[in-house]
C-alpha cells in the first residue's frame, strides 16, 4: 500500500513551485484506474457495485421500508415541564425529550433566544451564552447540594496522569509559572 | 440510576440521577448494556453545540434490553434485546414517510433543521442519552431493533451509528468502479467509510489524518492509502498530485467542526466559535475534489454558519450531499455484510471502561490518548440479565 511518501510515479510529484514548464502531455485523458485483479485481495471489494444493493438509493423512497409505522395521528405526550419552540414551527412535537427544562438566568435567556427563529443568529448566540451562564450555574447548584465538584477529577486528570505524564507535568509548570507571575504582578502593584 | 452528566466544557461525571419514566404510550425503557463514545459526542463535550444545557447526558450510540413498554408498543416486549438507532424518529411524518429517518419532523421541538436525537442537546431535542444505566426510548414499534442472535453485542453497538454513518458517506459519495475516494478523519466513521468505499468497488480509498497511529490502523484494518496532513505542503495539491493532477473523483468529510490542520479556522470556528466550527476539511475537500466530483458531509458542523469556498463549488460543478445517517434503512444490509465477513465494526473498538470512569473515557478520547480509536463504557448492571439466564439454566 502506499503511503503519502511514496506516491505514485505517474502522479509526477515534485518539490519544485509551479508547473509552467510541464505541457499538457503530463496529464492522462483518462484518470488511471486499478484492474478488478489489482483489487481482488480486498475483502467485500464490489459487494455494493450495484446501486441496487445500496439501501440509500434512491434517497427518498415511499412506502417505507424496515419500520412499523403509527397508524393515524400520533398520540400527544403530555407537556409536564416547561418546553421550549422553534419559531419555525406551529407549536410542540407529539415527542419531545423532558429532561433540563430552562431555569435561573440561563433559563432567561433561553426564553429570550426562542424569540427569534433558527435562521437568526441572535437565537444561537444567545444559547451558546446561556450554556456558559449554565456552567456557573451548575457550580452553584452542586454547592447548594454540599458537594464541592472536583473540576480536575472531571476533566480526566486520572487519565491524563496514566497516559500523558509527561504532558500533564508541562501543563502543571505552566500554569503554576502563570499564576505565580500575576500573584507577583498583583502584589508589586499593590505596593 | 447512574448516568453521565455534563457539567461544562471538557467537564463530565458519572452521577446518579432519577430513573427515567414512560412519557408516551409509545415509549420504551431500556436498560442499557453497551454504550459508546462517539466523535460527535466530543463537539457537545467541547461546548460548541449550543443549548447543552448542565445535568444532560450525552450518548446516542446504545444497544440494551427492553424493561418496561407503553401502552401503545406492540412490537417489543420486556427482555428483547434491542439496538437503538441514533435518531429518534417517528415513522409517521413526511420524512419519516421517504425513508429520512435522520430528518424526522415530530421529535425535535426545539429545531427544524435536525431530528431528534438521543443526548445530543436541546437543539437535538432535549432527551437524555445512552451513556445511562437506563434510557427512555420514544416511539418504540418504530426505531429500535431486536438484535439478531448472531450478531455480537459489540457489532450490534455499532451498528447504532457509526457503521451506517461511515457506509452512508460513502454512498452519498455516489462511487462507481474504480473511483478514487479521498476520506478525511481516520476515526471510527473514517474507518468504516473507508471500508464502505471498498464495497462499493472504489479503485483507490486515501484516508487523511494527522495521528499516525489511526493511520497505521486504517492502512492495516482498511487497507487504504493514508497521508498525514502534517507532512504535506497543500492538501488539495497533495491529492491532485496523488491522482494525475485530476483531484479525487469522491471526497468525504467525516471529521466535521473539530479540525485540525488551519491556524485560523482553528483560531475562528473552534476556540472563538466565530463560525460554526472550523471548517477545514470541507475546504480540503471541495478543493481536492476533481471538477464534476462528489463531495459527501457526514462531519457534524454547528448550526450557524462555516466560511467555505462556494465559488469553487459553482466553478467545479461539484454535487455536494450530506445528512444524519438514515440508520434503520441500512440495518438489513450491514447486517449482512457482517454475516458475510465483509464488515467486522467491532474491530475498531480500543478501550472498554466502567461507566463510573466516564470523565477518563472522555478525556482518553478528546485528547487520543492510549491509541484510542473507539471507547465502549459498560454500565454497572450491563450483566444482569445473563446471570438471571445462567440461573434460569442451571
Amino acid at each position: 500500500m502506499e503511503t503519502s511518501k511514496q506516491v505514485n510515479p505517474h502522479s509526477h510529484q515534485h518539490d519544485h513551485i509551479g508547473h509552467a514548464h510541464e505541457h499538457q502531455n503530463d496529464y492522462p485523458m483518462v484518470p488511471q484506474r486499478p484492474t478488478r485483479e489489482q483489487l481482488s485481495h480486498i475483502q467485500g471489494w464490489g459487494a455494493d457495485l450495484d446501486h441496487k444493493n445500496r439501501p440509500g438509493i434512491p434517497m427518498e423512497r415511499t412506502p417505507p421500508r424496515f419500520i412499523h409505522a403509527h397508524e393515524g395521528k400520533l398520540p400527544q405526550q403530555p407537556e409536564t415541564v416547561e418546553i421550549l419552540t422553534s419559531t419555525e414551527r406551529p407549536g410542540i412535537t407529539p415527542i419531545f425529550g423532558t429532561k433540563q427544562p430552562p431555569k435561573g438566568l440561563s433559563g432567561m435567556m433561553r426564553r429570550l433566544a426562542f424569540r427569534w427563529a433558527e435562521n437568526d443568529m441572535r437565537h444561537w448566540l444567545i444559547l451558546l451564552a446561556a450554556d456558559r451562564v449554565n456552567v456557573v450555574e451548575g457550580i452553584g447548584e452542586d454547592l447548594a447540594n454540599g458537594k464541592v465538584p472536583n473540576v480536575l477529577a472531571e476533566m480526566g486528570i486520572k487519565a491524563e496522569w496514566e497516559h500523558n505524564r509527561s504532558g500533564l507535568v508541562k501543563k502543571a509548570v505552566i500554569a503554576g509559572a502563570v499564576l505565580g507571575t500575576a500573584v507577583y504582578l498583583m502584589r508589586r502593584r499593590d505596593r | 440510576m447512574l448516568a453521565m452528566n455534563y457539567r461544562g466544557p471538557y467537564r463530565v461525571r458519572a452521577d446518579h440521577k432519577p430513573d427515567p419514566v414512560i412519557e408516551h404510550p409509545g415509549d420504551a425503557i431500556v436498560r442499557v448494556t453497551r454504550t459508546c463514545i462517539c466523535g460527535s459526542d466530543l463537539h457537545l463535550y467541547h461546548g460548541m453545540v449550543p443549548d447543552t444545557r448542565v445535568g444532560h447526558t450525552f450518548g446516542h450510540e446504545f444497544i440494551g434490553v427492553v424493561e418496561d413498554v407503553g401502552s401503545d408498543v406492540q412490537t417489543l416486549k420486556p427482555g428483547d434485546k434491542v439496538l437503538v438507532p441514533f435518531n429518534l424518529f417517528c415513522g409517521s411524518c413526511f420524512f419519516c414517510q421517504h425513508e429520512l429517518y435522520g430528518n424526522c419532523h415530530n421529535t425535535n421541538p426545539e429545531a427544524t433543521a435536525v431530528g431528534g436525537i438521543y443526548g445530543y442537546s436541546h437543539t437535538a431535542g432535549g432527551y437524555d442519552g445512552g451513556q445511562a444505566e437506563y434510557v427512555r426510548v420514544p416511539m418504540a414499534d418504530v426505531g429500535p431493533m431486536v438484535i439478531p442472535d448472531d450478531i455480537h453485542d459489540d457489532d450490534a453497538v455499532l451498528l447504532t451509528d457509526v457503521t451506517p454513518t461511515g457506509y452512508q458517506a460513502a454512498e452519498m459519495g455516489d462511487i462507481h468502479e474504480g473511483d478514487t475516494v479521498v476520506i478525511f478523519g481516520a476515526g471510527p466513521i473514517g474507518l468504516l467509510a473507508a471500508k464502505s468505499s471498498w464495497l462499493m468497488g472504489a479503485g483507490r480509498v486515501i484516508v487523511v489524518d494527522e495521528l499516525e497511529y489511526r493511520l497505521e490502523f486504517a492502512k492495516r484494518w482498511a487497507q487504504c492509502e493514508v497521508v498525514n496532513f502534517r507532512e504535506v505542503n497543500d492538501m488539495a495539491e497533495h491529492i491532485k498530485k496523488m491522482t494525475d493532477w485530476m483531484g479525487a473523483d469522491v471526497c468525504i468529510d467525516c471529521v466535521g467542526g473539530d479540525a485540525a490542520g488551519s491556524i485560523a479556522q482553528t483560531l475562528t470556528g473552534r476556540l472563538m466559535k466565530a463560525q460554526a466550527g472550523s471548517s477545514t476539511v470541507l475546504h480540503w475537500a471541495i478543493n481536492s475534489v476533481r471538477k464534476g466530483g462528489n463531495v459527501s458531509i457526514v462531519g457534524v458542523y454547528g448550526p450557524t454558519f462555516n466560511m467555505v469556498p462556494m465559488g469553487n463549488v459553482l466553478n467545479k460543478g461539484l454535487t455536494i450531499r450530506a445528512n444524519q445517517a438514515s440508520v434503520k434503512r441500512h440495518l438489513p444490509r450491514l447486517i449482512e455484510h457482517i454475516r458475510e465477513g465483509r464488515l467486522s465494526p467491532k474491530d475498531i473498538i480500543t478501550h472498554r471502561i466502567p461507566l463510573e470512569e466516564v470523565s477518563d473515557a472522555y478525556h482518553i478520547f478528546s485528547s487520543k490518548l492510549d491509541e484510542c480509536i473507539k471507547t465502549v463504557l459498560i454500565p454497572p448492571r450491563a450483566n444482569e440479565v445473563r446471570a438471571v439466564k445462567a440461573s434460569v439454566l442451571h
